[in-house]
């Protein structure tokens, strides 16, 4: 069936919604982080599939691979970046949430709300 | 072409980005802040130059490393992109010239270094994506242009820019994921990231659906980056609590650059290749900016903190940069990109009298700015000009984009004089959140504790020189109107 053939892209949306769930829904920052982080890797793997080729091997020009398919390597340089990308941030985010918790004593969303509203 | 001015579009970003880490080597008090001035100026500079060459009637393109454009990344410079560059280096270095006493007072001395740092590499990162003409490139300097903002809104002194910034974290990441999903996508069906040759491509494409789920997360994920309403929580929280000078930059150009992206994606990439994408566009964007237009305005009548108010009045004006856009006409966008240059022009203005009256109020509410005219009286000028500029006064740059805006909703029928009317209703509005802020200032009864005296005065020099150009640009508006028709008829020769 043609709509599971296709399996590596509802991979990439389950993992995408459950990472947006995390970020919408929980109340801990780091919890939203963790979201974050999962919605951003579900980017990824649609990246790294798309270059995959069926029975490709690496692209290295050499006399035996010469008639032999290849896979697309531009796809995985590009998802390198932006795994650097997606550590950075995370970095920051919580270096963030550790101020949040020296300043407020609490990485509860809702309990921040609360002390910000006094 | 010179040797040297060929390599501009480089130097653009290159010249911030290799200063960021030398600046922060310099330990001694003041080194950091001349430095990134400096290096400020420089792109400042090399941003002149290329708007020259561009009005001369010649773009420019740099192949990176020398490879060629569709397998390299190319670096491309056309009247669009001189005008946000000119917003953008133009506003760093305002802010750096008039923000080293405001700087002084916020961020602790062993900080400052690292804050010039990001500082640079905001810039080097808004540049970037202004000059870009490679769709992952353009994602990369998104990000470090973000999260060089990040980190300059939680210098901010108030607490509350912690979770301000972190909501900002987490909804940039957002947008900036959902655009790197529809490049994705882009890619898949194409093969190539060069948007010039994208455009190509797609149209050899026999399958409109992925290039159409494509364009909604570029447009959703670049709206969430420029704040277009409904997606501008993170916007009124992130401005009030940053430093101040931080403020007058990112407000300034910021969430401008993603409208850059986001008008050019949609009309360079998406309107010629997708059938009925323009009124898709249209109808998407347009109730948007109808509702940030009166709902920003009204929120800022009831603010009253000032830097609150004005992110309020920002969502408002970023509602009529997208409603000029969202006409798909060659005035309407013509009105659009002039807006871009107008506000940041009116904003930026503004914010820096606020960092004016920030150095000599013990806050930024309503009541604690009662009476500082008769103390401040240079400082309340100025404001009371960019005020006007931000209202549309004729005689300032706000009229200019407002009339272009106008004339562009009259051409469109009964619609047209609806949105007409809206953007008189919101002027009025403008016009009361401004009254409200002159006349507690003017004839409020001043506080007893009140410290009298004027702003520092390079901060004022710079205020007032902002001022004035507001001004300027109202009274001779060749250069930004200039721009802003080329770059209109560049996106727009792509609408069928």
């Amino acid at each position: 069936m043609e709509l599971f053939g296709l399996y590596h892209y509802w991979v990439f949306a389950i993992l995408l919604m459950t990472g947006f769930y995390a970020v919408i829904a929980k109340h801990n920052l780091i919890k939203k982080l963790l979201g974050l982080s999962i919605f951003q890797s579900a980017v990824f793997l649609l990246y790294i599939t798309m270059g995959k080729v069926e029975g490709g091997t690496a692209p290295i020009l050499q006399a035996v691979l010469a008639d032999k398919p290849f896979s697309n390597p531009l796809p995985q340089v590009l998802i390198l970046t932006a795994i650097v990308v997606g550590i950075s941030t995370m970095a920051l985010g919580l270096g963030v949430v550790v101020r949040i918790k020296e300043e407020y004593g609490t990485i509860e969303e809702h309990e921040i709300q609360e002390i910000d509203r006094q | 072409m010179t040797e040297l001015s060929h390599h501009l579009p480089a130097l653009q970003v290159v010249v911030p980005m290799l200063s960021a880490p030398l600046v922060m080597l310099l330990r001694p008090r003041g080194l950091a802040w001349a430095a990134a001035t400096a290096a400020s100026l420089t792109a400042f500079a090399i941003a002149i130059a290329l708007t020259i060459g561009v009005l001369d009637g010649h773009d420019f393109s740099y192949n990176m490393g020398s490879w060629p454009a569709p397998y390299g990344i190319e670096l491309r410079v056309d009247a669009f992109s001189a005008l946000l560059l000119l917003v953008v280096t133009g506003a760093s270095t305002l802010a750096l010239l008039a923000g080293r006493s405001s700087v002084d007072a916020e961020i602790d001395p062993q900080r400052q270094p690292l804050f010039y740092t990001a500082w640079l590499l905001a810039l080097a990162g808004l540049a970037g994506m202004s000059v870009s003409a490679d769709a992952f490139n353009i994602f990369v300097f998104m990000e470090i242009s973000s999260l060089a903002s990040y980190i300059l809104i939680s210098g901010g002194a108030d607490r509350r820019a912690l979770p301000a910034v972190f909501k900002y974290l987490v909804m940039g990441t957002v947008g900036a994921t959902c655009y790197l999903i529809g490049i994705g996508l882009i890619y898949l069906m194409t093969g190539t990231l060069n948007l010039a040759d994208m455009e190509l491509r797609i149209d050899q494409v026999a399958d409109q659906s992925p290039t159409l789920v494509a364009a909604g997360f570029i447009t959703i994920g670049l709206a969430l980056k420029a704040a277009v309403f409904p997606l501008h929580v993170w916007l009124p929280n992130a401005y009030t609590y940053a430093p101040h000078g931080v403020t007058v930059f990112l407000a300034a150009c910021a969430t401008k650059v993603a409208l850059y992206l986001l008008l050019r994606f949609d009309f360079f990439l998406f309107q010629p290749n997708l059938a009925g994408h323009d009124l898709q566009f249209a109808y998407f964007l347009m109730p948007l900016a109808v509702l940030a237009i009166l709902i920003g305005s009204a929120v800022a009548l009831f603010e009253h903190n000032l830097k609150r108010l004005l992110a309020y009045s920002s969502i408002a004006q970023i509602g009529y940069i997208t409603l000029g856009a969202s006409l798909v006409s060659l005035t309407g966008l013509t009105a659009s990109i002039l807006h871009i240059f107008n506000h940041a022009l009116a904003k930026g203005t503004l914010f820096l009298a606020v960092a004016c009256l920030a150095t000599r109020c013990s806050g930024l509410n309503l009541s604690n700015i009662a009476g500082v005219a008769g103390r401040m009286p240079w400082t309340m000028g100025a404001f009371v000009l960019a005020g006007l500029s931000l209202i549309g006064i004729p005689g300032t740059a706000g009229f200019v984009s407002k009339w272009y805006l106008i004339s562009a909703a009259l051409g469109e029928g009964v619609i047209g004089g609806l949105l007409v009317a809206i953007i008189v209703v919101s002027s009025l509005m403008a016009v009361v959140y401004i009254w409200r802020m002159v006349e507690t200032a003017y004839f409020g009864t001043a506080q007893a504790d009140a410290v009298s005296g004027e702003a520092p005065a390079a901060l004022l020099a710079v205020t007032w020189t902002a001022a004035l150009a507001n001004l300027y640009f109202g009274l001779l508006s060749w250069l930004p109107v200039t721009l802003s028709t080329s770059a209109a008829e560049l996106l727009v020769r792509q609408v069928p």
